[in-house]
């Protein structure tokens, strides 16, 4: 009976920590790392009391790979007609073109067809500083700097003109968007463009690239003193006493506590679980074929002498 | 040129300089204006409106001799017209610009403004010069142009009569 007891707030104890997950964030939240811990006891626990359920279909990870399935929780916006008509265009368009995992932080490099261009296409290599909304209108904003010049282009993930997109590096940063890259030095956010695609061991976590970023002095487009960021090095060199004066006072530490704002900004899991259930075969089998094809690639074309 | 910069100056609230300001229609000194001039570049009054309207500041991206000296000096030129009906200007618009005390035409090349799906956005506003024919001053463009600028240009010269398609042939690299 005890042990029974014990299980059981266990249980729901394990429910109420991993209700609501916000989707686009790539921090480790200090909440879900401490839960991590004693969720593996309580396993251990579990096996020695009880026989070994039923691991869930769906991977945990889905929501962290394809976020864009998941709808605005905006209430105002919701309607799962036209969400689950999305989820079958997003599909379908997965089924034409290889969109893969990525993250901001991640090297991207996006083919489009181009009327203006000479060859009908354009290729743009960059850094994905920022992915936004949902559905068919998910997007993306890439970063390079050429000749000296800072160029952003941003892209729709599901836009029937992109050819293909390309993971060159795929890694996360320490924040949630790399809007500062705009205010930092043009190295932090230089890459060759006819860099090369890295490829991770599969089942390997998705490397977080701690690099901390130099800003340039003031002015700044905005103020990054104020937006708490990990991935800065030397913001401090560039405050004043007015400076941290004023961000302190804008700073709104009891957010972390507000269950009914946390509730607002995401989906929870029990309807995130029944999107990605209604989509997961489809996707599981699009990325099987696409492994398979990816085996079949590698014989190199031989080259065409004289 | 020199009263709308003092009249920058008021702006920024710089109080010494206010003072010169505030005497009136006394003969400013050659060195008093360049120190306002300079000062009036490094001052942000406001938060920056990315749009080309007039006065707003751009940046010479050709190797004309002319944009060179002056980029180097650190007076960048100032729009004083756009030559559309809006009043601000757009990807490919010619615009009239005041470069080292005279007036100059521009094509803009690249905008810090937020652009369409696809379409590059600038982390300054780029700026080639030409003459009234539509002929570039300078040999090279030393920077990325956006590649819609070929269908704009293209369609500009035939509706006016001056040939824009020279700046395309000076670009060094397309994105």
């Amino acid at each position: 009976m005890n042990v029974n007891a014990r299980f059981l707030t266990n249980r729901i104890a394990q429910q109420c920590a991993y209700k609501r997950i916000v989707t686009f964030s790539t921090k480790p939240t200090e909440q879900s790392a401490a839960a991590a811990v004693p969720q593996q006891q309580q396993q251990q626990q579990h096996d020695a009391v009880a026989p070994p359920v039923r691991k869930p279909i769906v991977p945990a990870h889905y929501r962290f790979v394809y976020p864009e399935f998941l709808p605005d929780p905006k209430v105002e916006w919701r309607n799962s007609i036209r969400e689950k008509l999305e989820r079958l265009d997003m599909l379908n368009r997965r089924r034409q073109i290889e969109l893969p995992e990525f993250y901001v932080g991640s090297i991207l490099a996006v083919t489009s067809s181009d009327p203006h261009a000479a060859g009908k296409t354009s290729r743009f290599v960059g850094i994905c500083i920022h992915r936004e909304r949902c559905g068919l209108r998910a997007r993306f904003i890439l970063r390079n700097v050429i000749d000296h010049q800072g160029i952003e282009i941003v892209y729709e993930l599901y836009d029937p003109t992109i050819q293909k997109v390309e993971v060159l590096r795929l890694e996360k940063r320490l924040d949630d968007s790399l809007f500062y890259l705009r205010d930092a030095l043009p190295e932090f956010s230089t890459f060759d463009e006819h860099m090369e695609a890295e490829t991770l061991e599969e089942g390997t976590p998705v490397p977080i690239n701690e690099l901390k970023v130099v800003l340039r002095p003031r002015p700044w487009l905005e103020r990054w003193e104020r937006q708490n960021l990990r991935g800065v090095a030397n913001i401090d060199q560039y405050l004043k006493d007015k400076h941290r004066k004023s961000s302190e006072k804008v700073q709104k530490p009891w957010e972390k506590y507000d269950l009914m704002k946390q509730y607002r900004a995401t989906i929870p899991e029990e309807e995130q679980k029944e999107i990605f259930a209604e989509v997961h075969t489809e996707l599981h089998t699009l990325e099987l074929q696409r492994k398979r094809n990816k085996r079949k690639r590698t014989f190199v074309k031989p080259k065409h002498l004289a | 040129m020199a009263q709308i910069l003092l009249r920058n100056i008021t702006r920024a609230s710089n109080s010494t300089l206010l003072t010169t300001s505030r005497i009136g229609p006394s003969p400013l000194t050659i060195p008093a204006v360049a120190a306002a001039n300079s000062l009036s570049q490094q001052l942000h009054t406001t938060s920056p409106c990315c749009e080309i309207r007039k006065l707003a500041r751009l940046r010479v991206v050709d190797n004309s001799d002319l944009g060179k000296r002056a980029m180097a000096e650190g007076r960048p030129p100032r729009c004083i017209h756009v030559y559309n009906k809006r009043g601000v200007g757009l990807i490919g618009d010619k615009v009239l610009v005041a470069i080292k005390g005279q007036m100059k035409k521009g094509i803009l090349v690249g905008l810090k403004q937020k652009q369409r799906l696809k379409q590059p956005q600038f982390d300054s506003n780029n700026l080639v010069l030409i003459d009234d024919n539509g002929s570039p001053l300078g040999t090279r463009i030393h920077v990325p142009i956006p590649t819609v600028l070929r269908t704009i240009l293209k369609e500009k010269t035939l509706s006016k009569g001056a040939d824009y398609t020279k700046v395309l042939a000076i670009a060094s690299r397309y994105v």
